[in-house]
């Protein structure tokens, strides 16, 4: 599989998600994950959006998203030239005897118990996709009740914006 | 948050681009600078729309009014923009897809909510699929009734989103004429389509403000029109040393207006000249360069030309399949200089060697430029051996036909007629299927604006509708629909709408009572079993019956038309000049042809252009390995 994490600046107005969702669906195009959220300019949102480019390449990819009139600009970003977290809480069956090994497990990945109960406890992990996916095959054999995973958010390191002075470069827009 | 100076200093900027670009926008011969154009100050929404329309250059709307769409056709009766009320909304549709067409400039459909703005759909599909620039207005249910399943409420914009180019729905009436400007903008700019504006009965019911120019506020819409430098440079330096080069023109060299700029690169580099299904009339059918129509149906010289091509030259033109067939075995030893105003062209189907983005127009333009020093220099390679070749093809395998056996009438050679006798000077939309295959290849076009069709949504019904709009935009040009009596039956009913509203286009019915391309790939591939293809009245053994149902000459007459019928040879180039002298009313001719005529040469769908068949079995031989 081929992985590649988009971060896209768009206009804040209604439908953009439904266009861009829509645009994958209907392009045969893969999304792994998609995260929408606010940005420092309330006139733009942010998407991370993490593809793959198994199912076209990520070139037609980035130009049918720059149709899109309220796409602003996309930048593609880079393992190792930028920061990945997800989010992931899970609640995993802790009774009295096996609660000290879920905790130990917790510390180990350095997750946060945000609940607990007699029968349960629910950790609040943060990080790369690996390393939730390490910490989630630890506590499967423990019991996972439940469990709730956010797509990828991303910036890219160092001192550069996608946007403002001194600026991260767009994938092309042109060929 | 705030945003920064030099982000509020680039809005700034885009937004002046954009409000100068508008100004070049094409709609109509009117200015924008007349009276309509004064500021006004506690009017209703709907007048602010109309004013809006007016402003922006509108000459006519399309379409049908109902409940949400009310309040905008009240300040339209008093409105310079003149309203062709029609009897479908796709009939409106179509309308406007054939007036920007044949006019270049932008065409506009109206229509209410829910099943007004759904009908809809299909000419935006069609219109978004040919890169047309219109621009639909629909009605909404109230705002608040929005979401409430409302009587005659559909979502039109989220139904529209994968169709059209973008789409809004105008959320308070102070954004009315920013949103029209915009759809204009976006229709008529960058690479042309579809724009559907979207307004709830309330806010046309709102009082608001009006000026005019309106910012224009279209952060991530900068389309590329200008090519880069470089890549023209490398474009023209594989032109010019190629051996066999072929000039794959497609519709963007029409929609750029780039046919005088065009002949000029074709004559300077000498090579050959295809123009697929969108591009005909882009470059002159009598011009010696040009090979004709490549393609599914194209001619035998058009496809192997592409095949055997060292250098293809793509033009506004985007590889699509029926043009390509098997993509694997197309143009296999050719490099590809692919020029688009759309980069999302560029690569999708077939890699590009040479990409360049950018205005056909200024591209062509700038590729002659470069060419010019080559061609004084004499490094523009000699193509002689290459025409030789092309010309023993040409010589070998031309278009033709054979008449049908059992005696009834060619509907190849009523199109040859009809083409030979209104000229090249005539408007001919046609629909879909064998007859529109058979008009791109027997009508001669030598002008830009002459040839309209449903090419990419291959949208059935398409021909009437279509011939309106564009005998509406050039009110002076002959205008022949081309149909067929399947795609007649769609959309017929605006024939009443040009004779009431003095719209007089010719219909050529071609009529062998069949789906005829269906029936065509029913006999080809589905063994003779012609499953639901038989239109005409028949027996219960199958074989037709004597009455005709419909009638078209009377179902002409019924809807306000001359209605005349041609079912010999003899009697075709008659008919046709009976109604070419019919100036005062619209003329159905229906022509009674054979339902086994077939369009040739053909490559099967999914095969490779190489295994073209000239007729059917018989499989041109080109001397493999000599070129």
């Amino acid at each position: 599989m081929s992985r590649h994490t988009l971060s896209v600046l768009v206009e804040n107005k209604s439908g953009v998600l439904a266009r861009v969702s829509a645009l994958f669906s209907r392009r045969g195009f893969n999304i792994e994950s998609l995260a929408v959220g606010p940005t420092e300019n309330p006139d733009l949102s942010r998407m991370t959006i993490v593809v793959d480019a198994e199912s076209a390449p990520l070139e037609q990819i980035t130009k049918q998203l720059n149709k899109l009139i309220e796409i602003i600009k996309i930048v593609e970003l880079d393992g190792g030239a930028a920061v990945q977290r997800e989010l992931l809480l899970v609640k995993v069956r802790a009774p009295l005897a096996e609660r000290t090994q879920v905790l130990q497990t917790a510390e180990l990945f350095r997750a946060r118990v945000v609940d607990v109960n007699p029968d349960t406890v629910t950790l609040e992990a943060t990080g790369t996709p690996d390393k939730l996916q390490a910490l989630l095959a630890v506590l499967a054999p423990l019991g996972i009740k439940e469990m709730a995973q956010s797509g990828t958010v991303a910036l890219g390191r160092g001192p550069r914006s996608m946007s403002g002075a001194g600026t991260l470069r767009p994938v092309e827009r042109t060929a | 948050m705030t945003t920064t100076p030099s982000e509020h200093a680039a809005r700034e900027a885009a937004t002046r681009e954009a409000a100068a670009s508008l100004a070049g926008v094409e709609t109509t011969a009117r200015s924008t600078a007349d009276a309509a154009v004064e500021p006004a100050t506690g009017i209703t929404g709907a007048q602010s729309l109309v004013r809006s329309l007016e402003a922006v250059g509108v000459e006519v709307i399309f379409g049908i009014p109902g409940g949400a769409i009310l309040p905008a056709y009240d300040p339209l009766f008093d409105s310079k923009v003149r309203h062709v009320l029609v009897r479908h909304e796709q009939g409106a549709g179509h309308a406007a897809t054939g007036y920007a067409q044949a006019t270049g400039k932008v065409g506009v459909c109206m229509a209410t909510s829910g099943p007004g703005a759904t009908n809809l759909v299909t000419p935006l599909a069609d219109a978004h699929m040919d890169s047309v620039p219109i621009v639909a207005i629909t009605g909404q249910v109230p705002s608040a009734a929005i979401g409430t399943d409302a009587f005659q409420e559909a979502d039109i914009r989220g139904i529209t989103m994968p169709v059209t180019k973008h789409n809004f729905l105008v959320t308070d009436a102070a954004e009315i004429p920013q949103r029209i400007a915009e759809a204009f903008h976006l229709a008529s700019t960058g690479r042309p389509g579809p724009v559907l504006v979207d307004i709830p009965k309330d806010v046309l019911q709102a009082t608001t403000d009006f000026s005019w120019p309106p910012r224009l506020d279209l952060p991530g819409y900068k389309p590329t029109t200008r090519p880069h430098g470089k890549q023209v440079r490398e474009a023209a330096a594989l032109i010019a040393a190629a051996r066999r080069p072929v000039l794959y023109v497609g519709g963007g060299v029409l929609k750029a207006h780039a046919s005088a700029e065009l002949a000029e690169l074709a004559e300077l580099t000498g090579a050959p000249v295809v123009t697929t299904l969108m591009a005909r009339g882009a470059f002159p059918d009598s011009h010696p360069q040009n090979l004709g129509m490549p393609g599914m149906h194209g001619n035998v010289t058009a496809v192997t030309a592409l095949q055997k091509a060292d250098v293809l030259v793509a033009l506004g033109a985007r590889f699509d399949d029926r043009v390509t067939g098997d993509l694997a075995s197309f143009a296999p030893g050719a490099l590809v200089v692919h020029a688009d105003i759309d980069p999302a062209e560029i690569g999708k189907n077939r890699k590009a060697d040479v990409p360049i983005v950018g205005d056909a127009k200024e591209t062509i333009a700038q590729l002659v430029e470069a060419l010019r020093g080559d061609r004084e220099a004499g490094r523009i390679a000699d193509l002689t051996a290459w025409w030789a070749q092309l010309d023993d093809w040409r010589e070998r395998y031309p278009l033709g036909y054979d008449w049908p056996e059992d005696g009834s009438l060619s509907p190849q050679y009523v199109i040859e007629r009809l083409g030979a006798i209104a000229g090249p000077d005539a408007i001919y939309a046609a629909g879909v299927g064998q007859h529109q295959m058979w008009a791109a290849q027997f009508v001669k076009y030598e002008k830009p604006g002459s040839w309209l069709n449903s090419g990419g949504l291959g949208t059935m019904g398409y021909a009437v509708p279509a011939a309106m709009g564009a005998k509406y935009g050039r009110p002076d040009t002959t205008v022949w629909a081309i149909d067929g009596d399947g795609c007649f039956q769609m959309t017929n009913q605006e024939l009443a709408t040009c004779a009431i509203e003095g719209i007089p286009i010719k219909v050529a019915v071609i009529n062998n009572g069949n789906l005829g391309m269906v029936r065509q790939w029913q006999t080809l591939f589905y063994e003779g079993r012609y499953s639901n293809t038989k239109l005409h009245a028949r027996n219960a053994d199958g074989t037709p019956k004597a009455v005709r149902i419909p009638d078209f000459v009377l179902l002409a007459e019924a809807l306000g038309c001359v209605g005349l019928r041609c079912e010999t040879k003899d009697d075709v180039d008659a008919v046709i000049e009976k109604a070419m002298a019919i100036n005062d009313a619209p003329v159905v001719i229906d022509f009674v042809v054979g339902h086994d005529a077939q369009v040739w040469p053909m490559v099967a769908a999914g095969a490779s252009n190489d295994d073209i068949l000239a007729a059917r079995d018989v499989r041109p031989v080109f001397g493999d390995g000599q070129v």
